[in-house]
């Protein structure tokens, strides 16, 4: 146990099991971003996934929203200590986007409008993990949310569900992105605790 | 890879009163690294029966040794900034974590202007910033604007009076603004920050923290006086994200 604080009480929160350590529960949606929010009119917006040989595959707005939506109910952890949980999004799995990659790679790096960059392995982003969701709450995804369309990796803390997010790079080694070069975990699990470098 | 941050213990040594519901703690940790201006820490409560919460606080002070500065504004309803603000007495004991975070910092060697632009306590990290810069004898210009509902919420009133030679200081007031103040109180405007501070040749490192909406506007604002968007860092609080 660690050092008691003389008169901490504290709150109780139930024992809620989604919860994991460290993490406390809240009802608002908090917004944390490095940086001004892009604004990324649909029109010009595009996905791209970039295999390890040098091939790209490309998807506009329209085709995005013609490909099978998916609707999951996730709770979502931030490093930061705020849990919240049984949010409702929309958007398409990337299993359906990968079904035409052909790639080997084990390691992806996750690009944003903006310039935030965030990597995970690419099982992470497989078999139902992983979504490229534009609707939350049944609205269109608010831009300081990372609309029109961010990556929700609901498993890991939330800095990996890159906002405003525009392609994925397959790559044969491990690339650390924005804030895993800035002492953040490279993998960022939250039932782990995984939050800094060396955790 | 470098070893796990660890939790080290800290003892509360000195309160400051800032403000009626704001209060500066001063703790000894031992073995403490030493930190850059902008930075936080993630601090950690244990009660009697091992239960326990945690919470992220800006550092409010530059590196000192071994004491670290956190500038805490009780959150009604909240489980950590009242026991923090209201019920922890010098000599009492928390643990502390960290430094954190890297990008969201002021380094000394950087000659660059810098904007500071802070909404209620969004203050914190950036005065950490200013008195870094008092601390290292930086010649660095430095202009703070400074969003807050009235003269009475004004943190580090008397420290921001004191002449600070390179360094020019804005309040914009949202609520009231005190006698002889022209500006009528309202939220941050476009010629707020263009006049409170620089011009985009200047090629100036902007800091913007506050409370979401705020920070959200202030930025925008930013972008649209030509502020080129990677010279812009953001940090955004709220009663959640604090």
């Amino acid at each position: 146990m660690g050092i008691v604080s003389r008169g901490f009480q504290g709150r109780r929160r139930d024992d809620d099991d989604r919860l994991p350590p460290g993490q406390y529960l809240v009802e608002d949606f908090p917004v944390l971003s490095a940086g001004p929010t892009p604004r990324v009119p649909r029109e010009r917006w595009e996905f791209t996934v970039g295999t390890e040989d040098g091939r790209t595959h490309r998807w506009t707005w329209d085709e995005l929203m013609a490909l099978p939506q998916e609707t999951p109910t996730v709770d979502l952890h931030c490093v930061t200590k705020w849990s919240k949980l049984g949010t409702t999004w929309q958007g398409v799995s990337l299993d359906v986007l990968f079904e035409d990659v052909e790639s080997a790679a084990d390691h992806a790096l996750v690009h944003s409008y903006g310039g935030y960059t965030t990597n995970l392995p690419v099982e992470d982003l497989l078999d139902g993990k992983a979504w490229i969701v534009h609707r939350f709450d049944g609205e269109e995804l608010a831009p300081q949310h990372g609309g029109p369309a961010r990556l929700l990796v609901p498993h890991l803390y939330l800095w990996k569900s890159a906002k405003w997010v525009r392609g994925i790079h397959l790559l044969d080694e491990d690339h650390p992105g924005f804030w895993e070069t800035a002492g953040y975990h490279n993998y960022g699990d939250p039932w782990r605790e995984q939050r800094y470098e060396g955790d | 890879m470098r070893g796990r941050l660890p939790w080290r213990a800290a003892r509360l040594r000195e309160v400051r009163v800032e403000t009626a519901t704001a209060r500066t703690l001063v703790f000894e940790v031992p073995g403490w690294p030493g930190h850059l201006a902008g930075q936080h820490v993630d601090v950690r409560l244990t009660a009697g029966d091992g239960y326990t919460a945690q919470r992220s606080y800006s550092l409010a002070a530059p590196p000192d040794g071994e004491l670290v500065a956190l500038t805490v504004e009780t959150v009604p309803d909240g489980e950590v900034s009242p026991y923090l603000t209201e019920v922890m007495e010098p000599g009492d004991l928390v643990e502390i974590r960290g430094p954190v975070g890297g990008w969201f910092v002021w380094r000394p060697a950087s000659r660059a202007p810098v904007l500071l632009v802070g909404g209620g306590s969004g203050i914190v990290p950036l005065m950490a910033m200013i008195r870094e810069r008092r601390r290292v004898g930086s010649r660095a210009p430095f202009r703070l604007v400074y969003s807050l509902r009235d003269p009475e919420s004004r943190y580090y009133a008397e420290e921001l009076r004191r002449p600070d030679p390179g360094l020019d200081v804005t309040y914009l007031y949202t609520r009231a603004a005190p006698d002889g103040v022209s500006r009528p109180a309202g939220r941050v405007t476009l010629a707020d920050l263009a006049e409170g501070g620089w011009p985009t040749g200047f090629e100036a490192d902007c800091y913007v923290c506050g409370p979401t909406g705020f920070v959200e506007a202030a930025a925008d604002l930013l972008l649209a006086l030509g502020h080129a968007p990677e010279r812009v860092r953001t940090e955004r609080f709220g009663p959640t994200g604090g």
